[in-house]
């Protein structure tokens, strides 16, 4: 995906964060937000992709892609 | 003119690093060059640890606790209040009591984490935690009284004080209703937030197959989003929902609201350079032990060697030398994997950390490390 496929409503930043960091930052916000939010991860960890994909399987939500950046990707996840 | 080092909280942290302090720069105190200052809000010193073993009866909260004054160095002053405020432009300190500010040269934040169940609904109430005295002296009555039941052991934040203790009390738990002839009567379960049982790949290896071994239920990519304390239920963030009928949980935990009005970091904890320790949003600030955003545990391990580190790069910085020392990640972990049994983890920002086989020898290493913690405090091992 590119960045102008997806416009994320919210953006949580765990770049340089280890395992498992960003993904409890996610969830964390997840909690907060409302159905349909399209919420923005950007992490630097490697494992972080594997977890995010892993977890949206088991919570229902849905994973959008992701875009690499030059020291980081961004992940999109939209609550259902 | 006096150089001055204000060090706010003086847990595992900020007391070890006052104490090198004070050996390291004995002369320049002597001479009136440094000054170091330490403010804590008590007038104990805690070594949290000790709350572990409180629900087994093993210890007591007075067991985690000593007055602060006689740890600490005669050349240090120890101020007891609460600061309020940090301004890093004018550099320097609220305290609340004395309704004065101090001005430091040098600022580390060593305030801690705070455990918050209420951010949780319904954690509160139906739940029980073991990270503080109150905590685990009651979980200690709930669990003398606990014959039968399923019990059920919950991380619901990440990060948290002492990574490894919820693993611990799952398998001390196991192993102690074993002891009083209760385990086939009690269901244990675990749940871990992301998809194994622990946020280090190693300890998650080791503990899986043990936790299945020890017939532990392992629930993963478990998040609480809430808890029905009438109907004692925890309902999760995927959807699932479980049954308890005791939950011990690992609350989540926050930083410090000093932390954010200061401009140091937007969750609570100090945004740092994970070798030097300083902070990033102001100059002449440090942080260390569990306020600080590191990439290692919330551990009173990983604080000890960070102020031994940050001790000596003050110390240099004070003798105007250039500063040398880095804190490169090193963390020592015991790891109770029974009632008479442990293991232990070493690694630090490079090295992953490999648990060695359990035994009875490193379980008695850790009582030993248990008394022998108030030399660390002194800055002494």
């Amino acid at each position: 995906m590119s960045e102008t496929d997806v416009r994320a409503d919210v953006t949580v930043d765990a770049v340089g964060s280890s395992c498992p960091g960003p993904l409890m930052d996610l969830i964390g916000k997840m909690k907060s937000v409302d159905s349909g939010t399209v919420v923005e991860l950007l992490s630097s960890n490697e494992g972080t992709e594997d977890d995010l994909v892993e977890w949206t399987e088991q919570s229902g939500y849905e994973y959008l892609g992701a875009v690499d950046r030059d020291d980081h990707q961004a992940f999109y996840v939209r609550k259902s | 003119m006096t150089e001055r080092i204000v060090i706010v909280g003086a847990g595992t942290a900020g007391i070890v690093l006052a104490n090198n302090l004070a050996d390291e720069l004995a002369d320049e105190i002597d001479a009136g060059d440094v000054a170091v200052e330490l403010v804590n809000d008590t007038e104990e010193h805690v070594y949290k640890p000790t709350w572990l073993y409180v629900p087994f009866g093993e210890k007591t909260p007075a067991d985690a606790t000593r007055p602060l004054a006689p740890l600490v160095d005669d050349r240090v002053t120890l101020v007891i209040d609460r600061v309020d405020d940090v301004d890093t432009e004018s550099k320097a300190v609220s305290l609340v009591s004395r309704a004065e500010t101090r001005p430091y040269d040098h600022l580390v934040l060593a305030m801690g984490a705070q455990v918050t169940p209420e951010e949780t609904p319904g954690l509160a109430e139906g739940g029980h935690h073991f990270y503080g005295p109150a905590g685990a002296t009651a979980l200690r009555e709930e669990l003398s009284d606990f014959t039968e039941g399923h019990l059920v052991v919950s991380v619901v934040g990440v990060p948290h004080m002492c990574p490894v203790a919820p693993l611990e009390f799952a398998l001390i738990a196991d192993a102690w209703f074993r002891d009083h002839g209760l385990r086939d009567d009690v269901e244990l379960t675990y749940t871990y937030p992301i998809g194994r049982a622990h946020g280090i790949e190693a300890v998650a290896e080791w503990a899986g197959p043990l936790m299945d071994e020890r017939d532990i239920t392992v629930e993963t990519f478990f998040n609480a989003e809430r808890v029905d304390p009438d109907d004692e239920v925890i309902h999760t963030v995927e959807g699932r929902d479980l049954d308890y009928d005791l939950l011990v949980a690992i609350p989540p935990h926050d930083g410090s609201d000093l932390v954010r009005d200061a401009g140091l970091g937007d969750d609570g904890w100090v945004d740092v350079d994970p070798n030097t320790l300083e902070a990033r949003g102001a100059d002449d600030v440090y942080a260390l032990g569990d306020v600080a955003d590191l990439p290692t545990s919330k551990a009173g391990s990983a604080a000890h060697y960070a102020a031994g580190a940050l001790a000596d790069r003050l110390a240099s910085v004070a003798r105007g030398e250039r500063p040398t020392a880095e804190y490169d990640g090193k963390t020592v972990c015991f790891i109770e994997s029974g009632t008479d049994e442990a293991t232990y983890i070493a690694f630090d920002y490079d090295e992953s950390p490999v648990p060695k086989e359990p035994s009875k020898l490193i379980h008695w290493s850790k009582l030993g490390y248990n008394q022998s913690y108030w030399l660390t405090a002194r800055g002494v091992l």
